[in-house]
């Protein structure tokens, strides 16, 4: 084990990375948005919409969960062009990423409707509130924190996730790593760079959806994210 | 003109007959007391007079609003018929005041100083005002049941039902909700209430009226049906009541 780790080569491109972590917080910000929005509408379609359109989204939620992700973005980004879509790299990967998110939130969003009890929607369906008011008013803040860690862990897999993004040279944190990588041919201290980067972010990404939990469920607020525990679902994360 | 008529009314579950051709009419400031058994139907037809459970024959109307096996405009009548359950169902994300004031602003489009106006009225009639900032799991159940009670209240309701709203309680419980609905009965509010508290019924209620296999099986003034049943029925299940 005589490797002389070196980092030198790879700061000199350091303005690389902070431009791909950037991108990466663009993209995934975009699709995080983007997906949490299909997954609401799709969560309350299938438990308050009528039969044809709960069907409808289960179609799509099967089609996304049930495929990769890789494979979803190279059908948008290399098929879609062939039916007239061309779409730039990066907006490519912001609907993939998005499509994919919006399918497993939908699933999860879901699960929190479905155990709210039953007496709490006819108690406000007794005050007079519409059903959309019910879920509005009664039924969603209960909801969300029921599944606020399954959550709040699939926007961390999404944030991680849109490194394949790299795979259609869109310029993220991995492409960007794939990059320096390729000119200073220090691989090691690349993508512990690299590595080391998406660690701050997905831990930052937390931070925010703590204090929005804090402020979402101010009646009971979910327990503050440890350093340890971030770590292990990193690394499950990644795995 | 009754402040709750129904008309026939005639629920399945499936193949199975619940209500079987129930009618009756409340009058203004009336009292009703229903009683009967388990599966006798009484909660269900409480809950089918504001829509909870759709009916397959008959006519309910409250205010004008009438409901049918076709539906109907359920939400002004919900907004004139109040619903007290017997597990409470305050929404426990929201504080008290949150719970009363929510209705009025959503349902009604009561500004929020209007509305926390009304709910600190209700809550006074119900004798918490103080626990406005507390949530139902900070409260005892009886104290919870009271808050719906005023929750209820809120929508100025022209009707209220309250289903065995006693039967989740703890016997020493019981009673404050017992005495808050007492005031209400005795402030002139139209009330329907499902109990398994025989004294309570007898004492309270205006009339009563004894449910048996999905009919209105015999019914009169309260006083008089407890002291001398008709029907081999009523005086079976009143029977250990009266020991």
């Amino acid at each position: 084990m005589a490797y002389q780790m070196n980092f030198t080569p790879v700061m000199a491109l350091a303005p690389q990375l902070v431009e791909g972590a950037l991108n990466t917080l663009i993209l995934s910000g975009q699709a995080i948005v983007a997906g949490l929005a299909i997954g609401v509408v799709g969560a309350v379609s299938r438990t308050e919409g009528p039969r044809w359109l709960d069907r409808a989204v289960g179609v799509y939620v099967e089609l996304f969960r049930n495929t990769p992700l890789l494979v979803q973005l190279f059908l948008i980004f290399f098929g879609l062009p062939y039916v007239g879509v061309r779409l730039s790299a990066n907006m490519a990967a912001i609907i993939a990423i998005a499509l994919n998110l919006g399918a497993y939130s939908t699933e999860i969003l879901r699960a929190g409707l479905q155990a709210i009890p039953r007496t709490q929607i006819e108690a406000g369906l007794a005050l007079g509130l519409s059903r959309l008011q019910v879920v509005r008013y009664v039924v969603i803040i209960p909801a969300l924190q029921i599944i606020y860690p399954a959550l709040t862990g699939q926007l961390t897999l999404t944030l991680l996730g849109s490194s394949i993004a790299s795979a259609i040279s869109a310029t993220e944190l991995t492409a960007a790593g794939a990059r320096i990588e390729s000119t200073t041919f220090r691989s090691l201290e690349t993508f512990l760079c690299v590595a080391v980067i998406y660690i701050a972010m997905t831990f930052a990404f937390r931070f925010v959806y703590w204090r929005i939990g804090m402020w979402l469920f101010r009646r009971k607020a979910p327990p503050k994210p440890s350093l340890i525990a971030d770590a292990i679902e990193v690394s499950r994360a990644g795995a | 003109m009754p402040a709750l008529h129904i008309s026939e009314i005639k629920k399945y579950f499936g193949a199975l007959l619940v209500l079987d051709g129930v009618s009756l009419d409340i009058e203004p400031s009336e009292v009703v007391a229903v009683i009967g058994r388990s599966g006798s139907g009484k909660s269900t037809m409480l809950r089918c007079i504001n829509g909870l459970e759709k009916i397959q024959a008959g006519l309910i109307e409250v205010a004008g609003h009438r409901i049918g096996p076709q539906g109907g405009d359920l939400r002004s009548l919900r907004k004139e018929v109040g619903m007290v359950f017997q597990s409470y169902n305050l929404f426990p994300h929201l504080t008290v005041m949150e719970n009363v004031t929510l209705a009025p602003k959503v349902v009604k489009g009561v500004d929020r100083k209007e509305a926390e106006a009304i709910a600190h009225d209700v809550l006074r009639r119900v004798g918490l005002a103080e626990k406005s900032g507390a949530y139902a799991d900070e409260l005892s159940g009886g104290q919870q049941q009271r808050v719906a009670i005023a929750r209820s209240l809120a929508m100025q309701p022209k009707v209220m039902l309250f289903d065995e709203v006693t039967s989740a309680l703890d016997p020493e419980l019981t009673g404050e909700v017992l005495k808050t609905m007492e005031e209400l009965a005795d402030a002139g509010m139209t009330m329907v209430l499902v109990t398994h508290e025989m004294g309570f019924a007898r004492q309270v209620a205006d009339r009563t009226v004894f449910m048996h296999k999905g009919k209105v099986w015999e019914q009169g003034p309260s006083e008089e049906l407890f002291a001398n049943p008709q029907t081999p029925e009523l005086r079976n299940f009143i029977a250990p009541s009266l020991k």
